[in-house]
């Protein structure tokens, strides 16, 4: 009976929205991928027909969670990680090899990406640990086993050669912000980013002398107590490391196509043919749309697959180039709305649990929003992650879908936790 | 604790704002790409967008009587876009095309260069023939295909010269006129360059939508923005293709030419010029190769002798001589001079006849001593105060017969030719000069130089008795909206001394001492003037001009055969053939025919 309640309980608009963003995907996929052939979108040996398939199916999988007891998620968070952990350990192992990076598993006719499983398993077992009645963020090991959490998957996952998906696991700092990590770390790791990307841009001598003179500026305001000096001083060799470790990494540890991918953004190179044209073909295609765009299945940068991966990482083409700055403009908020949304929602839950695993899934979307579109803008060098419920592909959608009504679950049950 | 964890919830604000930071980040960039900056929409039109042109089929060319004297014909060029050339059985391809296994990987390297996935040239102007043979098989090769393309054809091998031809344009043409591309055709002389705006009518534009293999996947705004192709004028010329075709045939083996005017339009009947060449040569793939056979030949074939040939009129120029002393007031048609054949003196007589002569007879024998004695009391003719102003009235009339300049109107590259000027004379002489130094004037030789078309003009000129129209290729354009004139020029001397002196030059013809006598036609009144011009390049050059009939010209004619000798022996009897042939529309005179065919000058 409970859970009938509940599924009379779930929030609307989270829905509404999610249902919205699924369907614009749907249709996009059928404008990037449409093929005069098979006009049906239901089509099951086109892409657009698969999408739908994938759809019904994480409609499914969705339903079935909200029949499922909301205690079970918190109860099997831990679960679910480890096995999480131990797909991409397998993946490590028997992994195939798609677009330069073993990823994923093949299953017979299945294929999956253990890292998609892994970040909603890290939400869950992140919301499970932080949100235990007796955990004390400002404790040492509290905070130890929480980037633990974090950075064990994310290191599992780069060292699949997938630095993309990886990324992602970052986001999880503004989780663990939320729920008391300093704010000196966030500040510190902007810096830090900041720096990183200075000395990709200019020679590490010339920041070496602008550190140095920095620092001797900082010697003459501040008041020079022993402490202080060495506060400063401090800094300025942690700073000197990471210059010349970025660099080292730069060119040592990051791939040739890596290190070209972040020279492009940064206009240090222009490649309009090689590793440049997916993004300049991708700029091209959502520049072209103007204000209010080409009109539906009318873009022919779209439609003539100018755009390499235009149905999965670059879906947002679609959507600038046929329906224009208004279309950008209408789903931008709409992401947005679902993040603010679930935000929103995770504030009004009594159980931590529901709350910080509210946090981690909003992340999780808001980075992958940000990076897909920045990247097809230009705003960030090209990361192959894709865009949430627009992006092909059954993998993603289903966790995303996962994410989303696991969360349903829990705020439709907020009531019935004491 | 629960306390402690409350505290961090205002933190919400700030990973809310965040959240809205990066999306209006997005927003701003999305704002600027998509509205602000113009190349995005460009960039992608350039990608796909094919602006493929269409070409207009070049006006046609039809003699005056609607012969058809050139069209376009549609030969193929083999294109290959060598991205698409995979698993191609080179042996088998290199033995369909004829060609050698060094000439396919020579091509299909020069086709990757330009590019792999737009389509370039690999053989070009295939015949029909060989086209049908071809194409029957290329479905084995993928990456191949054939394009149309139209060259021009001549059905008849004749006005090589009037026609001209066309070739690839090169840079500073394209410079020049920003409507021509790369590869497409331009007339490069003759009518075809004369006329190029006409012929050529308009390029259109077919705009089609491409898919990123530069596929072709539809019609841009289902051909809303595509421009038709407007075919180019047809252009209908005064030649008469017959009169054109009987000339060269007269006129093989020899090497001048002959110009044929209609005097009362100035219409160019016919305009042969010898050793020519087949037109068809210059056409396909074979034109470079005919091209520099042409241009290195020692006769040189290319060259237009009618129009660029300058030679001393000689005894021709005798009747404009004879109309400005009449004009003068010095002489009557029935003022006698004494000549004492080959005795004369400063300038003997070539002819043996009666002495004292009058106009007419003068004409007939051709006398030189008559047109010195007349020039010189031309010259010393106390009404003018002096020799050099009698010389400006005789070097005025001379030029208003068109001669001493080039022809103003569709006849490229004519030469101007020369007649000596006051200004030259007194460099050359110091200005210490009469008529004595000048007296090779009275007879045609000395510096005066005239081309075969301006001859024709002068006896277009005496034909209509005082004025012609400046000579011209054109009849009417194809479309009647599209008109043509020329200038009419009046000759400034009375229409009875030009009536005088035809008559002379009918007893050319049927005079018992005519130097023509033995060309005159039956049933036809022609007038017209031998001559026999020397040259310092070799023997005389044997030249004639005349017109017919000779009270209502139909035809006016100059011909000139380089070094043939007597004007009576080669070029009289050619322009007799070329009248009658004209006027009856056929040579009656088997024996006159065969005597100017089967010996040529070289003998």
């Amino acid at each position: 009976m409970r859970s009938k309640n509940s599924i009379g309980r779930i929030d609307i608009w989270l829905l509404i929205i999610y249902l919205a963003l699924v369907t614009t995907g749907l249709f996009s996929i059928y404008a990037a991928a449409f093929n005069e052939a098979h006009p049906h979108i239901y089509d099951f040996s086109q892409n657009y027909g698969k999408q739908l398939m994938f759809i019904g199916v994480s409609l499914f999988v969705g339903f079935a969670i909200l029949l499922i007891d909301a205690k079970f998620f918190n109860v099997v968070a831990y679960v679910v990680y480890g096995l999480s952990i131990v797909c991409l350990l397998l993946v490590l192992v028997v992994g195939s090899k798609i677009s330069g990076s073993t990823s994923w598993i093949q299953l017979g006719p299945i294929s999956f990406q253990p890292s998609e499983f892994a970040k909603f398993g890290t939400a869950l077992a992140l919301a499970h640990y932080l949100g235990k009645i007796d955990t004390d963020f400002t404790k040492f090991k509290t905070k130890l086993i929480s980037y633990g959490i974090v950075f064990l998957p994310m290191l599992l996952i780069l060292a699949q050669g997938d630095a993309g998906s990886a990324s992602v696991f970052i986001i999880f700092l503004l989780v663990l912000y939320r729920e008391g990590m300093g704010g000196q770390i966030l500040i510190i790791g902007l810096a830090t980013a900041t720096l990183f990307i200075i000395t990709l841009c200019v020679s590490k001598w010339f920041i070496m002398i602008g550190l140095v003179v920095t620092y001797a500026f900082f010697l003459l305001l501040i008041d020079r107590t022993k402490k202080n000096i060495w506060l400063v001083t401090g800094f300025l060799i942690a700073a000197c490391a990471i210059v010349f470790s970025v660099d080292f990494a730069f060119h040592h540890i990051l791939k040739q196509h890596q290190q070209t991918r972040i020279n492009i953004i940064l206009g240090k190179e222009h490649d309009t043919k090689g590793v440049g044209y997916n993004l300049n073909q991708s700029m091209i295609a959502i520049g072209s749309g103007g204000f209010s765009g080409k009109g539906y299945l009318k873009g022919t940068m779209t439609k003539y697959n100018f755009v390499p991966e235009q149905h999965t990482d670059f879906i947002f083409c679609t959507v600038g180039e046929e329906s224009g700055f208004v279309g950008c403009f209408l789903l931008i908020a709409l992401y947005l709305a679902l993040i603010l949304r679930i935000i929103y929602l995770a504030e009004r839950q009594r159980s931590p649990f529901s709350r910080i695993y509210g946090y981690g899934i909003a992340c999780i979307f808001f980075f992958h929003f940000a990076i897909n579109i920045g990247m097809t803008i230009g705003l960030v060098p090209v990361i192959g992650i894709p865009l949430p419920f627009l992006s092909y592909g059954g993998s993603s959608l289903l966790m995303f879908s996962m994410m989303i009504f696991v969360f349903l679950k829990q705020d439709a049950n907020r009531m019935n936790i004491f | 604790m629960i306390k402690n964890k409350i505290n961090y919830s205002q933190r919400k604000y700030v990973i809310g704002s965040i959240f809205i930071l990066v999306a209006l980040i997005i927003l701003i960039k999305l704002f600027i790409i998509q509205i602000v900056d113009d190349s995005y929409k460009h960039s992608s039109d350039s990608n796909t967008l094919r602006y493929i042109t269409q070409y207009p089929s070049r006006g046609k060319i039809y003699d005056r009587n609607g012969e058809l004297l050139v069209y376009n014909d549609a030969v193929y060029d083999l294109m290959i876009i060598p991205s698409q050339a995979k698993k191609i059985d080179t042996a088998a391809l290199c033995k369909l095309l004829n060609i050698n296994h060094s000439t396919y990987i020579n091509n299909l390297n020069k086709a990757k260069k330009y590019s792999m996935i737009t389509p370039s040239i690999f053989i070009s102007q295939i015949t029909k023939e060989e086209y049908g043979r071809i194409a029957e098989m290329l479905y084995h090769y993928p990456g191949f295909y054939f394009q149309i393309r139209s060259i021009r054809q001549y059905p008849r091998p004749i006005a090589a010269h009037t026609l001209g031809s066309i070739g690839e344009v090169t840079k500073p043409e394209m410079d020049k006129d920003s409507y021509y591309k790369l590869g497409d055709y331009i007339g490069k002389s003759g009518i075809e360059k004369y006329y190029e705006k006409e012929l050529r009518g308009t390029k259109g534009l077919k705009i089609t939508v491409v898919d990123v293999h530069n596929r072709e996947k539809e019609r841009y705004m289902d051909g809303a923005c595509d421009i038709m192709p407007e075919s180019g004028n047809d252009i209908i010329l005064g030649l008469d293709a017959e009169l054109q075709a009987y000339g060269e045939y007269l006129m093989s083996g020899k090497t001048g030419s002959i110009v044929a005017i209609e005097p009362t339009t100035g219409q160019i009947l016919a305009m042969v010029t010898s050793p020519t060449y087949d037109p068809n040569e210059l056409v396909g793939r074979k034109r470079g190769t005919h091209y520099s056979q042409l241009l290195n030949n020692p006769d040189k074939p290319l060259i237009n002798r009618a129009i660029s040939g300058t030679y001393p009129p000689g005894s021709t120029f005798k009747m404009i001589n004879g109309l400005i002393s009449l004009q003068s007031g010095v002489i009557t048609a029935n003022t006698p001079y004494p000549c004492n054949g080959p005795k004369s003196t400063p300038i003997k007589c070539t002819h043996y006849h009666s002495s004292p002569v009058r106009l007419y007879d003068a004409i007939e024998n051709s006398c030189n001593p008559y047109f010195w004695q007349a020039f010189q009391d031309m010259m010393n003719l106390k009404r003018f105060g002096g020799t050099k102003a009698a010389f400006k009235f005789w070097y005025d009339n001379v030029i208003s017969f068109g001669l001493g300049r080039t022809c103003k109107s569709d006849i490229p590259f004519t030469v101007s030719g020369n007649i000596p000027t006051m200004e030259y004379y007194d460099k050359l002489y110091h200005g210490l000069w009469n008529a004595t130094t000048i007296r090779s004037l009275s007879i045609g030789q000395g510096e005066i130089l005239v081309t075969p078309l301006q001859l024709a003009n002068v006896a277009a000129a005496i034909g209509n008795e005082g004025y012609f129209i400046e000579p011209h290729y054109i009849k009417c354009f194809g479309n009647p909206d599209d008109s043509v004139s020329f200038e009419k020029h009046i000759i400034n001397i009375d229409k009875r001394h030009f009536r005088e002196v035809k008559k002379g030059m009918q007893s050319v013809f049927e005079g018992e001492h005519g130097t023509a006598r033995m060309s005159a036609i039956p049933d036809i009144t022609v007038g017209g003037k031998t001559g026999t011009a020397e040259n310092p390049h070799g023997p005389d050059h044997s030249i004639f001009m005349g017109f017919a009939p000779i009270n209502n010209p139909q035809i006016a004619i100059a011909v000139v055969v380089e070094n043939a000798g007597f004007g009576s022996t080669w070029a009289a009897p050619i322009a007799s053939l070329m009248i009658e042939k004209y006027i009856k529309g056929e040579a009656t005179r088997p024996k006159l025919e065969e005597k100017v065919l089967t010996t040529n000058n070289a003998e």
